[in-house]
């Protein structure tokens, strides 16, 4: 029944590319226990308390679900009623009585069959109504959740979009479970209730009959759904696995000659899934096929039981029609308990999410909101007047203002970090000394640790052994909106918001002018191309920033690094996906334009444009293995020598091969 | 997009489902019938119950007409499974072989991810169009035919008012539809912006939280989300709208049909037992269409998935090399390789522009350049995953374009950038494409490759099960099994991409010094990116902007000026 509009999902295929590293991890016994990643059914026995801990937020809501829950109800009822009021007074008719005995009954159906639909209506509108209200709650709190936490939200697209449709559970479980559930039993109670004013008798057999059809039958397909799911969950995983190797792994297996094998493998496989469905559903519409045959079976045992009461003729008729009617109420109940097993999974990992409610304010306070720069959905601001307002005046206790004035030394004493305990090290024991004003490049491989260094400096990444300290106070000791303020940057990934131009850029520094809008701009060579587009500062960048050039994107990161201009600025790849020469230029016009007294971290895979900084750290496998400047590094043996060469070759078009 | 209820591509597609799907119409006529039998059988029950007598014949035939249905409904459920799993299963095949015949320079870049999902997943949302929606519209036509017929043959008065009535069902539904859906596409940006904003957050959080606004962005969520709650209300109260102007079309066409039954009863110009079958029929007539109509949104999924799945095969270039595969010559790998005047455009870039070589049998050449040269494209021509736009690479004098490929790239081994691990046991791994290998050759692979001490720290051996991808391995241990893989093919032509890219320098080692066993004696085509790497190298082409041009070494003084 489901008339939800579109919404907008991320993309699954995109992101299942997306690998398991997060940051580079070091190190060439980094492993993780070789582990197959199918699909498992969730532990039963958490889905009931995670159910628990869901609807404990519908509390708010609970008068509108409940209101929904009765208009249902009433909407089941107005059915019931209708074919039972009209088959009294057809089978009434046959006796011939005088018409206006009739005509209550005659008023009775026309109320009924109108009100039904009307009924109908309001109920789905009330129970969307609240259900939204309360998904909104959820997305706050699990948002929330997510902001408090230190660790790393999910970020392959996969883990988003499970995300929303986990959300969307609850939803689910509250409109296709919960309300058309208790309505169902609702219903079920007054239809035997009304049963027993007519004949005690019958009303006994077609409360049997209900019991069956909507407790032990919904038991029954719960099981069902249950073993289905879990018979079902290894072979799909493997199926997936199969379509990923032979998509992904397409070259290699041509390659070597293994396609044919392989496709052999994954269509055995889905003929023997194909098996298995065929085996399962013909279980599961079993008890379809008995809900059925319960509804009839009850209504025909109602005749006999109610003419063997010697129940009035007319009576029968309006029982037996009554009976196949309540029968088929109750089995929604069968849908609902097998729509509430397979929300399970999705509820469980909702109610994870939902578990911190202490860490996790659901509003900040007001003059937070006032202050802090949000970011709106693009297309709002020009239509909206509810837009969310984008912080004016620099904000006073906590501008980067305020902190400019003083020194922040950065100094990291023998820093470990490791991200699996017994793995290993991502940094072994590096040494960094960042006074204000220092300007230092980190280099090396893929996987030495270079975002990893960035990620201690700016708190995501907790060292293991030594010290690391801003303005002599240990990193751990700055409260998690502090520090930003102070070690900030383009950091691994920087993210574009689906938002406008300037919204993303006065992330870095609400408030901000457009003067010195233009000079970030201007220092990451974005303001040609904002000068160049007809909305200006106002053009809205795509989805995930998928409007922009990956060129652009990433200008339009390092803008907001240099507008935040934190006094500890972190780089890490500012020109990645700039073509060397723009990469040159943005790299010199970035350090330009940052104040003096500001100390620099720039990590970088290209060496060229290192040659004016203080301090140049060659890392590998997470090991300083090379410290100095430009020229000292140039002239000594070693990896950077090495890439310093080949990148010359490559780039300039001439080679040298041995010293 | 497709919107037809039905795509009769499945048909063609397909054939192995068109049985069923033909048992499934006949269940939906058989249930028609049934639905007429039932509402007879239980209006001769309830009209002698109206005398207070039992009718055990009726009963009976009741009881009887129950069971069936019963019996039908369980047919109809288990045929539509199996249908599914059919479709699924063939479809899934079809989809995998297409990768297979067109080779993986078709299936590469995100139209893999996009057939992985589809292959894997994606077709099981047609569960839901073949178990839920088909048997539904089956009905749609079935039974309201078969209503009208038995009416028609009780009380013809009654028929003709549902056969005038009964299109006013899908007519208003298609009015109220496109309705409904002018709505939602009028809201639909304003929708897409505010529901995707909780996802955007979300993805964006690192960046949020190094800027420290993380937590002050929590209120705006919640308004967000409230916004998009309020916009969600505006088009479901149209949405819903249509449900109910169905709802209230279906009801007064039965009034119009029961009251008049009623006044002819009540002036005894009618049986009882007629009218209570018309009184239990009619509305059986408006149902199925209705609930064919409230299934369709939730089958959409489905259909676009096939849709997706059969626009894959049709999208897809006709296979260029078919024909018997003996007929075709097998070029020596011990022979000349030339490329001439080989020029490879892309959609949109140009690769290779206009690149003659010559490969001497047992020459090491080592190839640079920036990223994006053309480097990959070189190596991708000789495996055959590429085809020249013009020109033609020659081996042994065989043109590849006519050579049989399989038996061409058994005298290749591959080290690729990034190696394909697959979620099978290592030795399975190193074994692709020689799945018979004895495990001496195997352990002698995995000896040169220096994966041994690998091997020795897994829990066990050879035999540890890589996940999804191989993960589980860290890219040095990727490449020594990508290396142990090129050991085991033993070929006379080697051809390595950048093989110790993304390796920090303890791994390059290791994988440098295999590398170096690896092409003695081969004819070598190496893509480097180290300069420890060319130190072997006989010779050296630099590719730039899709030229390539032979570089002579120079000292290295010159080279830091």
């Amino acid at each position: 029944m489901s008339t939800a509009p579109r919404r907008r999902r991320p993309d699954r295929t995109g992101g299942a590319v997306t690998g398991p590293a997060e940051f580079d991890v070091a190190g060439p016994a980094a492993v993780d226990p070789p582990v197959r990643t199918a699909d498992r059914p969730a532990p039963p026995v958490r889905a009931g308390a995670a159910e628990r801990a869901v609807l404990r937020l519908a509390r708010p809501y609970l008068g509108r679900l409940v209101g929904a829950g009765l208009l249902a109800a009433a909407t089941e009822f107005a059915g019931l009623a209708l074919m039972a009021t009209a088959t009294w007074l057809l089978m009434s008719a046959a006796g011939r009585p005088p018409l206006d005995t009739l005509t209550v009954a005659i008023v009775a159906v026309r109320a009924l069959a109108i009100s039904r639909g009307v009924l109908r209506y309001t109920e789905r509108l009330a129970g969307h109504d609240a259900v939204l209200r309360m998904i909104t709650d959820v997305r706050a709190r699990v948002f929330a959740t997510l902001a408090a936490r230190r660790a790393r939200a999910p970020r392959s697209g996969d883990a988003l979009s499970r995300l929303v449709s986990d959300v969307e559970a609850v939803q689910d479980l509250l409109l296709r479970v919960l309300v058309p559930g208790a309505a169902a039993v609702l219903v079920s109670v007054v239809a035997v209730g009304g049963a027993v004013l007519i004949s005690p008798p019958a009303a006994a057999v077609l409360a049997a009959g209900l019991l069956v059809a909507g407790l032990a039958l919904p038991v029954l397909a719960t099981a069902l759904t249950r073993r289905s799911a879990a018979e079902l969950a290894p072979l799909r995983g493997a199926l997936a696995a199969d379509a990923v190797d032979l998509t992904h792994g397409a070259a290699d297996l041509a390659a070597f000659g293994a396609t044919d094998s392989a496709l052999d493998a994954a269509t055995g496989r889905a003929r023997r899934l194909a098996r298995l469905e065929r085996r399962l559903a013909a279980a599961g519409f079993a008890v379809d096929a008995a809900g059925t045959l319960v509804a009839g079976l009850t209504a025909g045992a109602v005749v006999l039981v109610a003419l063997a009461a010697d129940v009035p003729g007319v009576l029968v008729g309006v029982l037996a029609v009554g009976t196949l009617s309540a029968v088929e109420i109750a089995l929604a109940l069968v849908g609902a308990a097998r729509q509430r097993t397979q929300l399970g999974a999705g509820l469980t990992r909702v109610a994870a999410l939902l578990g911190d409610t202490t860490t996790a304010p659901t509003t900040p306070p007001a003059d937070a909101t006032a202050t802090a720069p949000t970011i709106p959905p693009g297309g709002a601001t020009a239509a909206a007047p509810s837009a969310p307002p984008v912080g004016t005046g620099r904000a006073g206790e906590g501008g980067p203002e305020a902190i400019r004035a003083e020194a922040y030394e950065v100094r990291l004493d023998e820093v470990t970090v490791r991200y699996r305990a017994g793995g290993a090290p991502a940094l072994d024991r590096v040494t960094l000394d960042l006074p204000p004003g220092r300007r230092v490049a980190v280099v090396g491989p893929s996987g030495a640790g270079k975002s990893t260094l960035a990620a201690v400096l700016t708190g995501a990444v907790r060292p293991e052994g030594g010290r690391a300290t801003v303005g002599g106070r240990d990193l751990a000791a700055y409260a998690e909106d502090e520090l930003p303020r102070v070690v900030g940057g383009l950091l691994a990934e920087a993210y574009v918001f689906h938002a406008t131009v300037r919204e993303n850029l006065l992330l870095g520094r609400p408030g901000a002018g457009e003067e010195e809008l233009a000079a970030a701009a201007a220092a990451a060579g974005l303001l040609d191309w904002v000068r160049a587009q007809p909305a200006g500062w106002d053009t809205v960048v795509g989805e995930e920033g998928g409007q922009l050039s990956g060129g652009q994107r990433q200008r339009l990161a390092l803008a907001r690094a240099l507008l935040a201009a934190p006094p500890v600025l972190v780089l890490d790849e500012p020109t990645e996906g700039l073509d060397p020469t723009a990469a040159d230029a943005v790299l010199a016009s970035a350090l330009a334009a940052t104040p003096a007294a500001h100390s620099v971290l720039l990590i970088s895979h290209r060496l060229t444009g290192l040659v004016g900084l203080d301090e140049i750290v060659v890392l590998d496998a997470g090991r300083v293995v090379q410290r100095g400047r430009h020229a000292d590094l140039v002239a000594a043996p070693g990896w950077y020598r090495d890439q310093w060469l080949l990148q010359e070759a490559a780039e300039r078009g001439y080679l040298a091969l041995t010293p | 997009m497709n919107r037809r209820p039905f795509d009769p591509r499945l048909l063609r597609r397909v054939p192995a489902a068109r049985r069923d799907l033909a048992l499934l119409a006949l269940l939906g006529v058989i249930a028609a019938g049934l639905v007429v039998a039932q509402a007879t059988a239980l209006a001769a029950l309830l009209a002698t119950a109206f005398d207070g007598r039992l009718d055990r014949p009726a009963l009976a035939g009741f009881a009887a007409t129950v069971a069936a249905r019963a019996l039908l409904v369980w047919a109809q459920g288990t045929v539509a499974a199996r249908v599914a799993a059919t479709v699924k299963a063939a479809l899934r095949s079809d989809l995998l072989a297409a990768v297979g015949r067109h080779g993986p320079g078709w299936v590469a870049g995100q139209r893999a991810g996009q057939l992985a999902t589809l292959a894997g997943r994606g077709l099981d949302a047609l569960d839901a169009y073949f178990t839920g929606y088909l048997p539904q519209l089956v009905l749609s036509v079935t039974v309201p035919l078969a209503v009208v017929a038995r009416i028609g043959l009780a009380d013809w008065s009654s028929a003709v008012i549902i056969v005038l009535t009964l299109p006013l069902i899908p007519i208003f539904g298609a009015l109220l539809g496109w309705q409904a859906q002018a709505a939602t596409e009028r809201q639909w940006r304003r929708l897409s912006l505010l529901g995707g904003h909780f996802l955007d957050m979300v993805a964006g959080l690192p960046t949020l939280r190094a800027f420290g606004r993380a937590r002050a962005q929590v209120d705006v969520v919640r308004r967000m989300a409230d916004g998009h709650r309020a916009a969600t209300m505006r088009t479901l109260r149209i949405a819903f709208l249509s449900a109910l102007v169905l709802e209230l079309v279906a009801t007064l066409s039965v009034a119009l049909v029961a009251v008049p039954v009623g006044i002819r009863l009540l002036g005894g110009g009618l049986a009882l037992q007629t009218a209570l079958l018309v009184l239990l029929l009619t509305p059986e007539a408006y149902l199925p269409l209705r609930a064919a109509g409230s299934r369709f949104h939730a089958s959409m999924e489905g259909l676009t998935a096939l849709n997706d799945a059969f626009a894959v095969q049709e999208g897809a270039p006709a296979p260029t090399r078919d024909g018997a595969a003996g007929a075709r010559p097998v070029p020596d790998g011990r022979g000349e390789i030339r490329f001439e005047a080989v020029t490879v455009a892309y959609e949109r870039t140009t690769a290779l522009r206009d690149v003659t070589l010559t490969v001497r049998p047992g020459e090491r050449i080592a190839v640079i350049g920036p990223s994006g040269a053309g480097k990959s494209t070189l190596l991708g021509l000789l495996l055959g995953f590429v085809t020249p736009t013009s020109g033609r690479v020659t081996v042994d004098g065989v043109d590849l374009a006519d050579a049989d490929l399989d038996a061409w790239r058994r005298q290749l081994a591959w080290v690729p950038q990034r190696a394909h691990l697959f979620a099978a046991s290592l030795a399975d791994n190193i074994r692709l494409g020689a799945p018979d290998t004895p495990d001496a050759a195997l352990s002698a692979a995995v000896r040169d490759a220096a994966l041994d001490e690998v091997v020795a720290g897994l829990p066990e051996g050879l035999g540890t099960v890589l996940g999804e991808r191989g993960h589980g391995l860290s890219s040095g241990q990727r490449q020594r099994v990508a290396l142990a893989r090129a050991f085991l093919r033993d070929a006379p032509v080697v051809l390595l991409d950048e093989p110790t890219a993304r390796l920090d320098s303890a791994s390059e080692a290791v994988v440098l010094a295999a590398t170096r066993r690896l092409v003695a004696g081969r004819t070598a085509l190496l893509v480097a990116h180290r300069p420890a790497l060319l130190e072997n190298a006989d010779r050296i082409l630099r590719i730039e902007d899709g030229r390539v041009t032979e570089l002579v070494p120079t000292p290295a003084g010159e080279a830091t000026r």
